[in-house]
């Protein structure tokens, strides 16, 4: 691998890489979707990798992955092996999406749409 | 949605105090907005949005790299695709996120999981290239995911009357088309209605079976 430095660094396969230590998303529980919630138990600890840092500061209140990935400027498959590594540490908690199995339930789409109403 | 180069602005620090979910929020859903490309599938997330529409990037090299595969690592050929998104807050605990997405299958897989557990997509079509919805509209019938056509309507579109459109779309009487202008929060607003209308109906008609 040769040293990129710079711009190019920033958006780099090599950066990603070394973010995750070499793991992609596939090795992250399936249960993180692109809507699952996550939000921190308590402030970012010294001596963590910026990365989790950032992330635990970003969830002071609930943020979706997607949200996540925006905000940091790194791809899902990165964020997800990142906020595994945070849910195994016990740093955040995860609020999953309304399964699947249960869709389209009737109460749930009627929530919907009493919100969009009231847009 | 739109390809990049690896040149980015710096992103954004984190939402703003304002956009903050109260910590009640327990559960999200999603609906994507599929369409081809400049067909207005971020002014309809942007105009119905709580938040400025945000914008999260996966790597097209990525989704085919094994874990211990490094080979290619080191050359500059991969793709950044980009899918914009906005979110709606239905109540103190549910939250709505809205995802547009190109009509293009390969593009779907690059984010994984995006269709599972949505609550069905709005196909936005525009009326002067109505050949890029087919294939979308098969795909996602294929899938088995609930969706209503929304037409978007241009200065310089050509009115078609619904039944034409329907036949041309070769939709099922039951999907509904809806006529819309994406910049319009009320028109898009509506256009999320009429997909959760649908869903009602589905809903309604399976506990009847």
């Amino acid at each position: 691998m040769s040293d990129a430095g710079g711009r190019d660094w920033e958006d780099s396969p090599e950066r990603l890489y070394v973010i995750t230590g070499g793991r992609s998303g596939s090795s992250v529980p399936a249960t993180l979707d692109l809507v699952t919630l996550i939000m921190a138990r308590s402030g970012p600890k010294p001596g963590m990798q910026p990365e989790h840092a950032a992330i635990i500061r970003l969830c002071d209140a609930p943020l979706s992955v997607a949200e996540i990935s925006a905000y940091t400027g790194l791809p899902v498959s990165v964020v997800t092996v990142l906020i595994g590594d945070l849910l195994a540490g016990n740093r955040v908690v995860a609020r999953a999406p309304v399964p699947p199995a249960r869709l389209p339930d009737r109460a749930l789409i009627e929530a919907v749409i009493d919100g969009l109403q009231r847009l | 949605m739109d390809f990049r180069g690896s040149e980015q602005p710096a992103p954004a620090a984190g939402p703003r105090s304002e956009d903050a979910l109260p910590a009640t929020a327990a559960a999200a859903v999603k609906v994507v907005i599929v369409g081809g490309f400049g067909v207005g599938k971020t002014t309809l997330v942007g105009s119905v949005s709580e938040i400025r529409p945000l914008t999260t990037e996966e790597t097209m090299t990525q989704a085919g790299v094994g874990v211990d595969d490094t080979a290619g690592i080191g050359d500059k050929t991969s793709t950044t695709v980009a899918m914009d998104f906005g979110r709606i807050s239905i109540n103190e605990e549910l939250v709505l996120y809205l995802f547009g997405t190109p009509g293009q299958e390969r593009f779907w897989f690059l984010w994984r999981g995006l269709f599972e557990g949505a609550l069905g997509a709005v196909v936005l079509v525009d009326t002067r290239r109505l050949e890029v919805s087919f294939d979308v509209i098969g795909r996602l019938e294929e899938r088995g995911v609930p969706f209503v056509v929304a037409v978007n309507s241009f200065p310089d579109t050509p009115g078609y009357p619904v039944d034409e459109l329907r036949a041309a779309l070769d939709l099922p009487e039951a999907v509904p088309i809806v006529m819309c202008d994406a910049r319009e929060r009320a028109s898009s607003r509506d256009v999320l209605m009429t997909l959760m209308r649908y869903l009602q109906t589905l809903a309604t008609t399976r506990e009847a079976s």
